[in-house]
């Protein structure tokens, strides 16, 4: 039986619905860990809520003293570490987002840890991870050895399963000392509270037929219909029609949702390392021998401007 | 300004990888490549080179192969290189740092260290954060915006959602560069030539009193990634082709 440490990933003080398959990759096939949900922000009692149905046994929000936790990441990473050694954890696991692949860098370097990033599956038990090696083109195992295991998942990598159980908060406080090395001046947040491409569950990305910046709008009116996130190719990215941080892929974001639409993408390797894990990819191309077709689960041979706002119009009619 | 840039010799993204025996890969039949990554780092660091003065070390932990893509970054603009050699592509990031470190530190005292956020071929995304550790020095990964300002340097990077989030770390500092941080240059001719006569110290893990053994990660297998056999073409006209995956995807794979 192992104690498991899970960091609770939140925005504006809710816990991110990504968590949840964390979790249930945490609790491994038997269901005999104990887990332990760690939190640096947020409120513990809306974590409770949250996490209940997900089979997380203590809610345990981290008071750190001697740092201020939002102005500096290494002290972040340094209360992480004091709670893995005051609760004797066996394993520490999180989302592989962007502040989480940062937040575990610096853990696993100052305790001078392995560490593995961006894994798809993970066996506490065991201590092996899988992880996309050569951008998606073949998938490593990989064995740890070390007391504690540290592994960051890809976000939706594992389907979170329900298991309810109540958990109790239990508050800890850690003593941490902040290097002082780096300080954050300002966060210039986004507007309109865009769910992040990385954690999407539906995205629909759209190629470089789609011809400029406003032509997004009928993505846009699609991934809405969906409940989804937009991305854009790397050939849409570089003509200027979308900002890098929308794009898929190699060289931007790796993405793993239940569904993936592309439309006008030709299918470059580059691409699918940033997307083959999705659960169900749907692909709509004029060319019928685009080599997307051979490697994706659906296609409709067609041009975008006419599908995807049918597409839209379907999804809107019950 | 004494810059650093750690940069890693990887398979061609766009090569494709033949796994040989349980956890290796054929490398005398791939394309190898500059970590795209890195080149954003080199970038930044010459051009720091060519407004302020000093010079730029290119640092890396590879085969002997790897000597490509250190005149690779000569080649834009790099003054000297300093190769590491290793037996494998795959090695303990932990080791991976405390290599570059111990090069980094027989050679000179950095103002500034740049890497690529991450190497593509393990994507393990962590060395940068392990050779600041093991320096006591700060680390910003992914930055996308940079200047230095009073002995200090001001990053930018995302934080997901498109929202970003602006860092001051002191010099000297280790960076780790993305996209969008700067536009590679394509080296002339001239360059490339000039590149082949520059200099390259290079030593070997022992050398430096190290060794893979110490690993505590270990590639147990490596295979090649599942591919889907091919798309369910849905025929029809643009309007029933939309409805007909709209009930596919409510219906049979329940993801919508």
């Amino acid at each position: 039986m192992a104690t498991i440490g899970i960091w609770i990933e939140t925005e504006g003080g809710k816990v991110k619905e990504a968590n949840f398959g964390v979790i249930t990759a945490a609790r491994g096939g038997g269901g005999e860990n104990t887990l332990l949900a760690l939190l640096l922000d947020g409120s513990a009692e809306a974590a409770q809520e949250a996490l209940a149905p997900y089979g997380v046994h203590k809610i345990v929000p981290l008071t750190a003293e001697g740092a201020d936790l939002d102005q500096s990441p290494d002290a972040r990473a340094r209360a992480l570490a004091a709670a893995v050694e005051k609760l004797s954890l066996n394993a520490l696991l999180g989302l592989a987002t962007t502040p989480g692949r940062d937040l575990f860098a610096r853990l696993a370097a100052y305790l001078k840890l392995p560490l593995a990033s961006d894994c798809i599956s993970v066996d506490v038990a065991r201590q092996t991870v899988c992880k996309s090696h050569f951008s998606g083109k073949t998938v490593a195992t990989i064995r740890m050895k070390a007391s504690v295991m540290l592994c960051a998942l890809r976000p939706n990598a594992v389907e979170a399963q329900p298991a309810a159980v109540r958990p109790e908060i239990v508050p800890l406080t850690v003593t941490v000392q902040d290097p002082g090395r780096v300080r954050v001046l300002e966060v210039r947040k986004a507007g309109g509270g865009k769910i992040d491409l990385a954690e999407a569950g539906i995205i629909i990305t759209g190629g470089r037929p789609i011809g400029s910046a406003e032509n997004y709008k009928i993505l846009e009116a699609c991934a809405q219909a969906l409940g989804g996130a937009v991305g854009a190719s790397r050939a849409a990215v570089d003509a200027g029609f979308a900002p890098h941080s929308m794009q898929v892929g190699q060289t931007g974001k790796t993405v793993s949702p239940r569904l993936y639409i592309a439309c006008g993408l030709s299918g470059s390797v580059q691409h699918f390392a940033g997307m083959k894990t999705s659960k169900v990819i749907v692909a709509i191309n004029t060319d019928k021998d685009a080599p997307i077709f051979e490697k994706c689960d659906y296609g409709i041979i067609g041009d975008l401007f006419e599908v995807v706002p049918m597409l839209t119009e379907a999804l809107t009619q019950k | 300004m004494k810059i650093y840039v750690c940069v890693k010799h990887v398979p061609d993204t766009a090569a494709n990888i033949k796994t040989a025996g349980a956890n290796g890969f054929d490398d005398a039949v791939c394309k190898f490549i500059a970590n795209p990554y890195d080149e954003y780092a080199v970038e930044q660091a010459v051009r720091l080179m060519e407004s302020q003065g000093g010079e730029v070390v290119v640092v890396s932990v590879g085969k002997e192969a790897a000597m490509a893509t250190l005149r690779s970054a000569m080649a834009m603009g790099a003054t000297r290189g300093i190769l590491v050699t290793v037996e494998s592509q795959f090695l303990d990031s932990e080791i991976t740092s405390q290599a570059l470190k111990a090069a980094i530190e027989k050679d000179g005292k950095p103002d500034l260290i740049f890497t690529g956020k991450v190497a593509v071929d393990t994507e393990g995304f962590q060395t940068a954060y392990r050779l600041a550790e093991a320096m006591s020095l700060p680390v910003v990964n992914e930055i996308l915006k940079m200047e230095l300002r009073d002995g200090k340097a001001v990053v930018e990077r995302e934080i997901g959602g498109g929202s970003r989030e602006v860092l001051e770390a002191g010099l000297p500092c280790v960076l780790g560069a993305t996209k969008g941080l700067n536009e590679p240059r394509y080296p002339k001719f001239p360059d490339i030539m000039k590149a082949k006569k520059k200099e390259v110290k290079q030593m070997t893990l022992a050398d430096l009193g190290l060794s893979a053994a110490a690993a505590r990660i270990e590639l147990v297998k490596l295979e090649k990634a599942p591919d889907r056999s091919g798309a369910k073409i849905i025929p029809g006209p643009s309007r029933e082709a939309a409805q007909a995956l709209v009930h596919i995807l409510r219906n049979v794979e329940k993801v919508i």
